[in-house]
């Protein structure tokens, strides 16, 4: 990189991630379409507000997801780490309401956050112990946990929704900071400052950047790759975690089979955001943006009522093969790397 | 002799129909009920439509890819050609039904195939994708609703058995199906194709190393792609072959099953990163999972803990093999004083 810029300061444009730039054309084709067409039932704060409460739930999954693939594995059971957190953590709120009449402690929402969390950070050192130590090959791994997970779930709640939580909880995580900004992005901004901070100014994002292009050379650096799996996994359970405790807010239950779609989505919004899933590559603003944009063509979608909001599974779908042959054209060699690496 | 069995002590396949063999005899002796005329005949058709299924996602992951988008697929085509037949007011036999559905699976499996085998695109994050364009084209497109009938001919080879069994004890009977030759002429076919086919030698070399497959003179593309579309087929055919037997179409009822068919063949010891694995062993597997989902029952664990089995199966299973490949490993690196060779 120095002997490339040498006596010239890189330019905006070539700084810029090409992935970033493109979703932020996309972005800005999709504003100005929606300004054309339906501009005054888009362009409202509340509409905002509503957008910006929505997507934390998986984006906080994503980012998960995203720095697993970045260290070349993948992240299948955030879905079933938030709902089992969920779950949990909603028999805990109801335990901590009084019987009589009475409101919840204070300490009860912060507590529920740090033991949710807690949890989250259990299950994700698991799925790093399974996947470092006993080998099994990231997606079975995971697949295997979230089923196990969703199954520890339904047989908790016996299949059954808990309900009947507490109000104060899911007022105070709904509830718009200065009328303004809602909790559920502010958790999600903190929780995404967290990760672009881990990334990039600590030694442990370029550990997982270099365990993700070659786990070879990480191992012959120095390296402890089991060590640092296991940490990136179990940061993707505190976030998965942390995406089951606002679920569980804006749902005001839990439930074993909520959020399933999430799962595709999360993967949708990294490999969209520029993250390569053969590891080694990727950067968080880029994810960040394919969440919004993602959250603007549903919400967008869904102001023309003639179209079925099935249609959204099929633009994502189309979305996302769409970005890979684009990729593919305009930087074919890189494919042929991907393919030599990636197993599947 | 002992030459043989010490070779079967290294084949995964002895190791998962000695756990088939356990749990079925576990099951035996809780219930009483496993080694019945009627379960095993229950079991053999509950095997049909993920067997189906597991054929195609074994050869597959045998080339080293992944395939998440079957049962959307198998969704789809069924759906459409239901509907379709459904509108024309088709009265005929069962063949035409499964003429169009694997046409049109063959279709849809070359639009992964032109992903995947002609631009080389990862599998996973491919079929990911075409998965919910599929789910799209079904739900939005054609605007799926539960089909409470289905066409006389697709009903009659529903309903028509090979044979019935009949438990001498309960009273109970059930019906072999005619899908169940669907399944075995697959497997046949498949086996024929991956054993004694350049195409199927080319599957197997594919997984083991793309591009020595390629420099040896398989042309790699091709078989890709021509693998996708052959999966496709099966996968619509299973598809098809469900909607019979179920004597309706549920558009949506067959949706998140891949993660479960994928789990049998690995447990069964396709190795996940491609290049080995029996059809034997596929077989096996997926039974192992069939008997899970559907036997628990008789040995009185409820149906809500069928998941937490699952998922335990797929962890203990995958674990075994996973943990006695770094244990070879292992050895073998501290005696070449190497590093380590990734899983």
């Amino acid at each position: 990189m120095m002997t490339k810029y040498a006596g010239k300061k890189p330019g905006f444009f070539s700084r810029v991630d090409q992935h970033v730039l493109r979703l932020l054309l996309v972005m800005a084709v999709w504003m100005v379409f929606m300004a054309l067409t339906r501009a005054s039932r888009f362009y409202t704060l509340i509409n905002f507000q509503t957008m910006a409460s929505q997507f934390p739930e998986f984006g906080l999954m994503s980012l998960g997801v995203m720095l697993c693939m970045i260290t070349g594995g993948i992240d299948l059971s955030p879905v079933g780490v938030a709902n089992l957190t969920a779950i949990l953590m909603a028999l805990v709120l109801k335990q901590l309401t009084p019987a009589v009449g009475g409101s919840l402690p204070i300490y009860a929402i912060p507590l529920v956050f740090l033991l949710g969390a807690a949890i989250g950070a259990c299950l994700g050192v698991l799925n790093g112990l399974l996947v470092s130590k006993v080998r099994i090959p990231p997606i079975l791994a995971t697949l295997g946990m979230s089923e196990l997970l969703t199954g520890v779930s339904i047989v908790i709640t016996n299949g059954a929704a808990v309900s009947g939580l507490p109000v104060e909880y899911a007022m105070t995580v709904n509830s718009k900071i200065g009328a303004l900004v809602p909790v559920q992005l502010v958790i999600f901004a903190c929780m995404a400052i967290i990760v672009w901070f881990l990334l990039n100014r600590t030694t442990f994002g370029t550990k997982i950047y270099l365990l993700g292009t070659n786990p070879q050379a990480a191992r012959f650096s120095g390296l402890k790759n089991d060590r640092l799996i296991i940490s990136t996994y179990m940061i993707s359970g505190i976030t998965a975690a942390l995406g089951g405790l606002v679920m569980l807010a804006n749902y005001n239950s839990a439930r074993a089979n909520y959020g399933g779609v999430y799962v595709l989505q999360c993967i949708l919004v990294v490999v969209l955001g520029g993250v390569s899933p053969t590891g080694g590559k990727g950067r968080i603003s880029g994810v960040v943006l394919a969440i919004v944009l993602l959250r603007m063509l549903e919400t967008g979608i869904n102001r023309f009522p003639q179209i079925s909001s099935y249609y959204i599974s099929l633009i994502w779908g189309g979305v996302l093969l769409l970005v890979m042959v684009l990729d593919y054209f305009s930087n074919g060699r890189r494919y042929l790397r991907w393919k030599r690496k990636m197993p599947f | 002799m002992g030459r043989r069995l010490k070779q079967l002590t290294k084949r995964n396949e002895t190791y998962v129909s000695l756990v088939v063999l356990a749990l079925c005899l576990l099951i035996e002796v809780r219930s009483g009920q496993f080694f019945t005329a009627n379960n095993l005949v229950d079991i053999a058709s509950a095997m049909v439509v993920p067997g189906l299924f597991a054929v195609g996602t074994f050869m597959v992951i045998v080339s080293g890819g992944i395939d998440v988008s079957f049962p959307a697929l198998a969704s789809l085509t069924s759906y459409a050609t239901t509907k379709m037949l459904l509108d024309a007011g088709y009265t005929g036999g069962v063949w035409l039904p499964i003429l169009i559905s694997m046409a049109m699976g063959a279709l849809l499996g070359a639009f992964n195939g032109i992903f995947i085998g002609l631009l080389g695109l990862p599998a996973m994050i491919v079929t990911l994708g075409s998965s919910s364009v599929f789910k799209g084209v079904m739900q939005g497109a054609l605007g799926s609703v539960q089909l409470a009938v289905i066409p006389p001919g697709m009903r009659a080879f529903g309903t028509s058995s090979l044979f019935t069994a009949t438990n001498p004890v309960s009273g109970l009977t059930s019906r072999m199906p005619v899908g169940f030759l669907a399944l075995v002429a697959i497997l046949l076919l498949s086996f024929f194709i991956m054993r004694y086919t350049f195409f199927g030698r080319g599957i197997y070399a594919i997984g083991g190393n793309e591009a020595s497959a390629h420099r040896a003179g398989f042309n790699t593309k091709r078989t890709k792609f021509l693998l996708y579309v052959f999966v496709g087929m099966v996968a619509s055919l299973a598809g098809l072959i469900r909607t019979c037997m179920m004597q309706q179409n549920h558009p949506t009822n067959m949706l998140g099953m891949e993660m479960n068919i994928i789990a049998g063949v690995v447990l069964g010891g396709t190795a996940i990163s491609g290049g080995a694995g029996s059809l034997t062993g596929c077989m096996l597997g997926t039974l192992l999972i069939v008997i899970v989902e559907n036997s628990m029952i008789l040995i009185g664990i409820p149906t809500i803990w069928k998941s937490v089995f699952v998922g335990a199966l797929i962890i203990i299973g995958t674990g075994v093999s996973a943990y006695q490949v770094v244990r070879a490993n292992r050895v073998r690196s501290t005696r070449r004083l190497t590093g380590e060779s990734k899983a």
